[in-house]
């Protein structure tokens, strides 16, 4: 049987705990999207969203094996595509 | 004089190693922005004398906060750069050595925490590493002393990269990843017990269980470390003294000689938390009443550093110190200042603006009572009951948000959210945490100690003159009216400018009630930083900065004062 696989483009916010993506995009000013990737958060990274606190609180995703907490202005403008 | 600089990623050991290269203790812990200035250290390498430098960690050399911003200027400073890499984040770290080389200066790389990355199963071809790169590549462990011998044996090696030409973002990014994919093989790890702990403590239920467990158990700790070593150790060896003493006070008979090295005696007994001489409430105070103190919040302070606890416990209050105007990382400040606020002052530096440093900075200092100030509070108010030392922890806390809501919205300028790295847990090092400790506390007895007698000797000469009465006669109208307080605490608030542990037992002989001290330690707390805090406050948010966070302190004083007498005594 064949299927296709069909991705979605979502923002990193969009993401329950526990799930994965692959960045695609930052969607930001030159100095953002420098901090994201030195950090490690870049273009073609597996992201997975490990919580997301509430309250407006910032998100904790994993990448490369390392955790980083990041406000949700920021998540909403790591853009992914996620495997449906 | 060569200048040698230690360049990296915050948090990859970078003290460690500078440590290890000069001789010289510096501190070191497991989260990112431990160094938020620069040390300086002499080795002798290379068979010269040479200045090594420690910069504070950054992630590239275009700087997004002030610890970065002093990084990236030692940078021009170097004959040669010492780049330390964390072999367990290659490519992270790779960017910032990609960068250090275009710039053409002479680059030897550390391959730093190299045991950690063989526990992941992370392997690093290192000959491959250096061929790509250009320059020496050497495996260390910065804090067991692992491969430096190496490092520093080819330090002569160390030169311009030929393999590396200067290149764009993109060009760099798609360089960092092709060398990783060729030098690095990571084996499948499967999730450990740590892994499972470290989710759950930076969930947000579980996590605040952990949290609040952590905390009580830090609390808990000090203070059965703190009383067990005052009971032990400190009180004993005093009462062994106290003969002594009363035989130096018969020797020196009446006098002013007297009054200031014994003080006065109480029932002809030498008193040590009231007779005020050099060699009796001198040496109690610092020795008997807060050193204890130090020594165990130090020691707990040391331990939750090191096991990279407090990146976490950041993420957690997040939410909450964003309405504050400051983002998570701000509690770092709050635990630091809980020690002494000196450092606390200065870890306000990895926040990245203004407006959020001059919070945390101001909010720290009215709130955030040190560890010295804390054990007097808890040596003067405890004999009355833990209900007084509640009011005055509840109180501060209180004045904490409350201002600190009211300047996030008065104060102009961003505030950007939280963006941090969280390091993986880590067992502390038993040599590391003694160490850490005693530099910490040998920091207290060389800095308060002075500071105490010389307080201590002021008191003694000023009352003798009449300047303290007089004092207390012309505040008594604020004292009495406003805070409903005898106007001979007014002196204490002058020593509190000094010492604040030292103006908290001015209050013992005063006689007051237990909510007057109540009121006058909260007010002692709030009123205006130590002059020791005052400088660094200066060096930190400029004259005008202080000027604005001085009438903060003064204008919140004033108000909470009154507010607590009215609560506490009434009209």
């Amino acid at each position: 049987m064949y299927l296709k696989m069909i991705t979605m483009e979502r923002t990193l916010l969009d993401l329950e705990p526990g799930m994965q993506g692959t960045l695609t995009r930052l969607a930001g000013n030159p100095g953002f999207v420098q901090k994201l990737r030195t950090i490690g958060i870049r273009e073609g990274k597996t992201l997975t969203v490990i919580t997301r606190h509430p309250l407006g609180g910032p998100v904790v995703i994993g990448v490369d094996g390392r955790e980083v907490t990041l406000g949700r202005g920021m998540a909403v403008r790591v853009i992914v595509d996620v495997a449906a | 004089m060569k200048t040698v600089v230690l360049m990296g990623n915050p948090n990859v050991g970078k003290s460690g190693i500078f440590s290890r290269l000069t001789g010289t203790r510096v501190i070191t812990s497991n989260y990112p922005g431990t160094t938020v200035d620069v040390s300086r250290g002499k080795a002798h390498l290379l068979n010269t004398p040479a200045e090594v430098i420690d910069a504070p960690g950054t992630y590239s050399l275009t700087p997004t906060n002030p610890a970065e911003g002093a990084a990236a200027e030692i940078f021009t400073q170097a004959d040669l750069i010492i780049n330390v890499v964390d072999a367990t984040n290659l490519e992270r770290n790779l960017y910032l050595t990609l960068e250090t080389l275009e710039r053409g200066v002479p680059v030897i790389v550390a391959l730093n925490l190299w045991d950690e990355a063989g526990h992941q199963g992370i392997t690093i071809d290192v000959a491959g590493l250096e061929r790509r790169l250009g320059v020496p590549v050497v495996p260390t462990v910065g804090l067991a002393g692992q491969g430096i011998r190496e490092l520093v044996e080819r330090l002569d090696e160390a030169r311009p990269s030929e393999t590396i030409q200067p290149m764009n973002e993109e060009e760099r990014w798609a360089a960092v990843g092709r060398i990783t994919g060729e030098v690095q093989a990571i084996a499948h790890r499967h999730h450990t017990l740590r892994d499972r702990f470290a989710e759950a403590s930076i969930k947000p239920v579980s996590g605040l269980f952990i949290a609040l467990a952590v905390m009580a158990a830090t609390f808990l700790a000090v203070v059965a470390i703190g009383e067990g070593l005052i009971s032990f150790i400190f009180e004993p060896l005093f009462d062994l003294y106290t003969p002594l003493a009363m035989q130096i006070s018969e020797f020196l008979g009446p006098g002013i000689l007297h009054d200031i090295l014994i003080g006065h005696l109480i029932d002809g007994e030498i008193d040590y938390e009231q007779s005020m001489g050099l060699l009796t409430t001198g040496l109690f105070v610092p020795f008997a009443m807060i050193l204890p103190y130090i020594v165990a919040f130090y020691l707990a302070l040391s331990i939750l550093e090191d096991t990279g606890y407090l990146p976490r416990l950041a993420t957690l209050v997040d939410t909450f110190f964003h309405r504050l105007g400051m983002h998570g990382h701000g509690i770092i400040s709050v635990f630091l200042g809980l020690g002494c606020n000196v450092p606390g002052a200065l870890a306000t530096r990895v926040l990245e603006t203004k407006k959020q440093r001059f919070i945390a900075a101001t909010l720290m200092s009215i709130s955030v009572p040190c560890m010295a100030q804390i054990a007097m509070v808890f040596g003067v108010l405890g004999p009355f009951g833990m209900q007084y030392i509640v009011m005055v922890f509840v109180t501060l806390a209180a004045v904490y948000i409350i201002v600190g809501l009211i300047l996030s919205r008065m104060v102009p300028g961003e505030c950007p959210e939280i963006f941090l790295e969280i390091p993986p847990y880590r067992v502390p090092n038993l040599r590391v945490t003694v160490s850490k400790t005693w530099m910490r506390v040998r920091g207290f007895v060389g800095e308060a100690i002075p500071y105490l007698f010389l307080g201590i000797l002021l008191v003694n000469l000023l009352y003798t003159v009449g300047f303290l009465g007089w004092l207390a006669t012309a505040f008594a109208p604020v004292m009495e009216v406003w805070l409903g307080l005898p106007g001979e605490a007014t002196a204490a608030l002058l020593v509190g400018f000094l010492r604040k542990d030292l103006a908290v037992g001015m209050l013992v002989p005063l006689g007051m009630t237990p909510v007057q001290l109540v009121i006058a330690v909260t007010m002692l707390s709030i009123y205006f930083p130590c002059v020791a805090t005052f400088v660094v406050l200066l060096k930190e948010l400029g004259a005008r900065g202080v000027a604005a966070a001085a009438g903060i302190m003064v204008t919140t004083a004033l108000i909470v004062g009154g507010v607590l007498r009215v609560v506490l005594i009434g009209f």
